[in-house]
């Protein structure tokens, strides 16, 4: 027990206590808290709780909080009780539902097992029959650092270090021994962090300057963004009383902002990244059907909005089923009612899916309107955007004109942080599927027979077909191509906003400006531009605080670069007059 | 060029100002035309002279511009001001004395005590008459300058004034642009000293909107008929050569792009006061988009077109957003979607386009089975307008 010299003076016993806990140890927790449960000696309940310090054993954590929070009972034992002599008092719990008369099940704390009459069967209790175990002050006191060094010398290593960063918040220098002993103790190198960082904490309330100073030194070394607020006020009390104390205090504290203009700035890009990354799943599949086929889709926004709904139909499927009612007439898709961990899997399904349903919705657009349409670019616009009010009024009609709720997977909600930047999971999930996509489309688009024609077609339509491409077959596929990418953004977007008919209309000007400033018909420039568009975006949102101004800012700034580059940033080399 | 009408259109021309200038407004007086009605047609005349300012970018010179309704509510916003300030004392705060500088009432609400310096010249109706010419001008200019001289044309143009509208219609709707933001200006109670809800003050909107339609008729077509507007057409069939033959189609277009920016914002100074409200909803791509369709559907590269156009697209839809609310864009999506493929010259074009069908079935029949697959005109070969 090497924590024990630590924790005497702590709680302030008699040296007798080591005594007492050394000989209480030999028992198990159970044992000694139903023990300290019955007894009514406020001074044997302190010394019988204290003697669970350091133990590693989950139940003592369940059961000190059961008893903090009222939640056990003692009970003056009935005649018929199994291993019970009538008269004696037991510490149980109740739990279960209650029957009829209001009883519930009861657990004998000492052995854990169920209470039982002498027959066998389970014995019920009336809540009310009971007395509540109380607990003294002091006690509750022991209770709480118990408790939190349960916390600390938890197995795992988050529980560890949410529990000693919580210590160092408050500031409570009666928790200062008990750190320092995990401190000689502790392997994980991020808690071995937490602890120096929560120790010098706690020592700026320290009286001794010498201390105090060598606590903001160390705070400053360690960049510890969370003890900005105690800096300064330790900064401000001390600023007339004791000035070398408050010059160590600005010092860190300089130090500390300067590690958090970093953070800003990589927290910035990362969100530029992965907003940049969201325009580029959005803007790849404009960059097909517009860049290289021409055709100014104003209904990509609604393809989109295909793939979303098809996510919100998988998840559905995948849980409770759903009912939908389109102009009145029922359709119901049953569900399959998967546990939690299949449910969570949704999300894999979902995305070949939406590719695939947003594929075939854009083939049947290509067919019916938009073949007719190739040699009449601004034409093509007016009929998408025909298309575009049809499908959101189909979708409202379907779907109803309100947001539906897609949920994200569990693997796709945590957080990462590194270094203090705080990385969203479905944003770094963003980032990695945008740069999977471009890396699909490059190869499909070079490396792959289709891909050949469907760059010789849109090089030279009437050349292709003299040398036998059958170009209408070309344009239809590398139209549902593209739209399949819009499905696959929809599914993506989904997980990060909301669903809705109009979905789609957040951002379609965004898309077509990534296309144009990237130069049509590239997608290195699509890359690019979505990318640049995106960091500029939330930098300016970030410098300006407003990000309405920002997104007004970035729009001007592309309108201005056209100036510069009016073909915008890789240009299509071509030797016809009017492209 | 010397004879910008003929016998038979002086004839219309007189015949339609007798009809919207004298005829209606009677009506309206004797009480057969109810007061709602004449209100409604008003709007529409509104619609009408925005739909003849996107034809003449886009049927004329092959601009397809979705910036015209900013044009269109940057003029409302500018009479809109004038129109705010004259609430004056009838305002919810001034008459509960909370607002002794007479803000308008949004403003109070956020919390402002002075009027803001460019709100304060706008108590002068001829200021504000101006502004809803040269505010809009402005911003076409600039935005003209910067396109045009970098000669961003076709569907890149339709993509950056879409862009420029959404950019116009983010800043309005933010609050502290002190232009109402989302509910825009609305509550409006005189217009030049008399109330805006009395059907005098409308009847004579609708003179005023009636003159100006007909007039910007009259100018666009005296326009298209000059050597200016032969240019103008040259640059929509074919920039480059138009370019070869030393014309400086930029300055052309420049020119066409602010005098339609200004014919859009006069009918938007003269809609707001007949409609009563003006927000940021009214300058989305969505309303430039729903312009486009009148032209579209009327049939563009003619002047008569959109104003047809116009009227018979917003009467169907005033019509149906009441009795199929559901269907309505299912019918106007499909409409358009049918008009683009198969009516490229609209409503105007449909006799030509009827006689033409009629004339190669009729060769058809005597030719035999020689031309059999021109049943349906190809819609590329009759097109009008290209990129």
């Amino acid at each position: 027990m090497p924590l024990l010299p630590f924790l005497r003076p702590l709680l302030g016993f008699a040296a007798a206590f080591c005594f007492a806990t050394l000989a209480a140890h030999a028992e198990s927790p159970r044992v000694a808290i139903a023990k300290a449960i019955v007894t009514e000696d406020a001074d044997e309940q302190v010394k019988l709780v204290g003697s669970l310090t350091g133990s590693t054993d989950a139940t003592v954590h369940d059961l000190l909080t059961a008893w903090k929070e009222g939640g056990t009972f003692i009970c003056t034992a009935p005649s018929g009780l199994l291993d019970a002599p009538e008269g004696s008092k037991l510490a149980v719990q109740l739990s279960g539902p209650k029957d009829a008369d209001g009883k519930q099940a009861a657990t004998r704390i000492d052995t854990g097992e169920s209470l039982k009459n002498a027959d066998g069967s389970a014995a019920r209790l009336l809540c009310t029959d009971l007395d509540a175990a109380d607990t003294s002050s002091d006690l509750r006191v022991v209770m709480h650092s118990v408790l939190e060094l349960f916390a600390i010398a938890s197995p795992d290593p988050h529980t560890r270090f949410n529990a000693i960063s919580q210590m160092g918040l408050s500031q409570d220098p009666a928790q200062l021994p008990v750190l320092l002993a995990r401190q000689s103790i502790e392997t994980d190198s991020a808690v071995k962090r937490a602890l120096r960082e929560a120790i010098a904490q706690i020592q700026l309330k320290s009286s001794d300057s010498a201390v105090q100073i060598h606590a903001a030194q160390e705070l400053g070394v360690l960049r510890s963004l969370s003890s900005r607020d105690a800096l300064l006020q330790l900064a401000t009390d001390s600023d007339v009383a004791a000035p070398t104390v408050a010059k160590a205090a600005h010092a860190a504290l300089r130090l500390i902002e300067q590690h958090l203009s970093v953070v800003n700035f990589y927290g910035t890009l990362f969100r530029g990244l992965s907003l940049g990354s969201v325009l580029l799943v959005v803007a790849i599949g404009l960059a097909i059907t517009f860049g290289l086929m021409g055709v100014i889709n104003m209904a990509h926004g609604e393809l989109i909005a295909v793939g979303a709904y098809a996510t919100y139909l998988v998840q559905n499927i995948f849980g409770a089923g759903v009912e939908l009612s389109p102009l009145g007439y029922p359709i119901h898709f049953r569900g399959f009612n998967a546990g939690a961990a299949a449910y969570d899997w949704y999300f894999v399904v979902a995305l070949p899916i939406a590719f695939i349903s947003a594929a075939i919705v854009g083939l049947i657009l290509e067919r019916c309107v938009i073949r007719f349409l190739y040699r009449r670019p601004l034409e093509s616009l007016l009929a998408t955007w025909g298309m575009s009010l049809v499908l959101q009024q189909l979708f409202r009609l379907v779907f109803g004109a309100n947001n539906v709720q897609v949920y994200s997977p569990r693997w796709l909600s945590g957080n990462w942080t590194v270094f203090d930047v705080i990385l969203g999971w479905n944003r770094v999930f963003v980032i990695g599927f945008a740069a999977l996509i471009i890396a699909g489309t490059w190869l499909l688009l070079n490396k792959t027979p289709l891909g050949l024609l469907i760059r010789a077609v849109m090089q030279n339509r009437n050349m292709a077909a003299c040398v036998g491409v059958r170009t209408e077959r070309v344009n239809m596929l590398t139209f549902a191509f593209g739209s399949g990418l819009a499905g696959l953004a929809g599914a993506f977007l989904s997980q990060i906003g909301n669903v809705g008919p109009i979905l789609g209309q957040d951002y379609i000007v965004g898309a077509f400006m990534t296309v144009v400033v990237g130069g049509v018909g590239s997608l290195a420039g699509t890359v690019l531009s979505a990318l640049a568009i995106g960091i500029s975006d939330q930098s300016l949102q970030q410098i300006l605080l407003n990000p309405v101004l920002g997104k007004i800012l970035v729009l001007t700034a592309i309108i201005l670069f056209l100036q510069w580059k009016p073909a915008g940033l890789f240009v299509t080399r071509s030797r016809s007059l009017e492209s | 060029m010397n004879c910008v009408f003929s016998k038979r259109e002086w004839l219309l021309l007189a015949l339609s100002v007798v009809l919207l200038v004298f005829v209606l407004p009677a009506l309206s007086v004797t009480g057969i035309l109810p007061d709602y009605l004449l209100a409604l047609f008003g709007k529409y005349l509104c619609y009408s002279v925005l739909a003849i300012s996107v034809d003449l970018l886009w049927g004329y010179t092959g601009l397809l511009s979705l910036g015209q309704s900013v044009f269109f509510s940057l003029g409302g916003y500018m009479l809109g001001m004038n129109l705010m300030l004259m609430i004056g004392k009838l305002g919810s705060y001034a008459r509960d004395g909370k607002n002794p500088n007479l803000l308008p009432d949004f403003m109070v609400f956020l919390g402002h005590t002075f009027l803001p310096w460019f709100w304060r010249p706008f108590h002068s109706v001829g200021f504000a008459a101006a502004m809803v010419i040269l505010l809009p001008c402005l911003l076409a200019l600039c935005f003209g300058f910067l396109a045009f001289r970098s000669r961003i044309k076709g569907v890149y143009f339709s993509i950056l004034t879409q862009a420029l509208t959404y950019a116009v219609s983010l800043m309005f709707f933010r609050n502290d642009l002190l232009m109402g933001g989302n509910n825009g200006f609305t509550d409006f109670k005189t217009i030049l000293g008399c109330d805006v809800h009395a059907a005098s003050t409308k009847r004579a909107l609708f003179i005023c909107t009636s003159i100006l339609l007909l007039s910007v008729f009259a100018g666009c077509r005296w326009l298209t008929r000059t050597k200016f507007g032969l240019v103008q057409r040259a640059i929509r069939d074919s920039e480059t050569r138009v370019l070869f033959s030393g014309y400086a189609a930029a300055n052309y277009k420049l020119l066409i792009f602010v005098g339609c920016a200004a014919i859009a914002a006069i009918g938007g100074a003269l809609y707001v006061p007949q409609v009563g409200i003006i927000n940021p909803s009214e300058m989305t791509t969505e309303r430039s988009l729903e312009a486009v369709v009148w032209c579209a559907v009327g049939g563009r590269g003619t002047l008569l077109g959109p104003i047809l156009g116009a009227i018979l697209v917003n009467a169907l839809k005033s019509w149906a957003t009441q009795k199929f609310p559901d269907q309505w864009l299912i019918f106007l999506g499909s409409v358009f979607i049918f008009v683009v493929l198969l009516m490229p010259k609209g409503i105007v074009g449909l006799p030509s386009q009827l006689k033409s069908i009629w004339a190669s079935s009729r060769n058809r029949a005597e030719d035999g089975a020689s031309a059999s697959s021109q049943a349906l005109p190809p819609p590329e070969k009759i097109e009008g307008a290209k990129a």
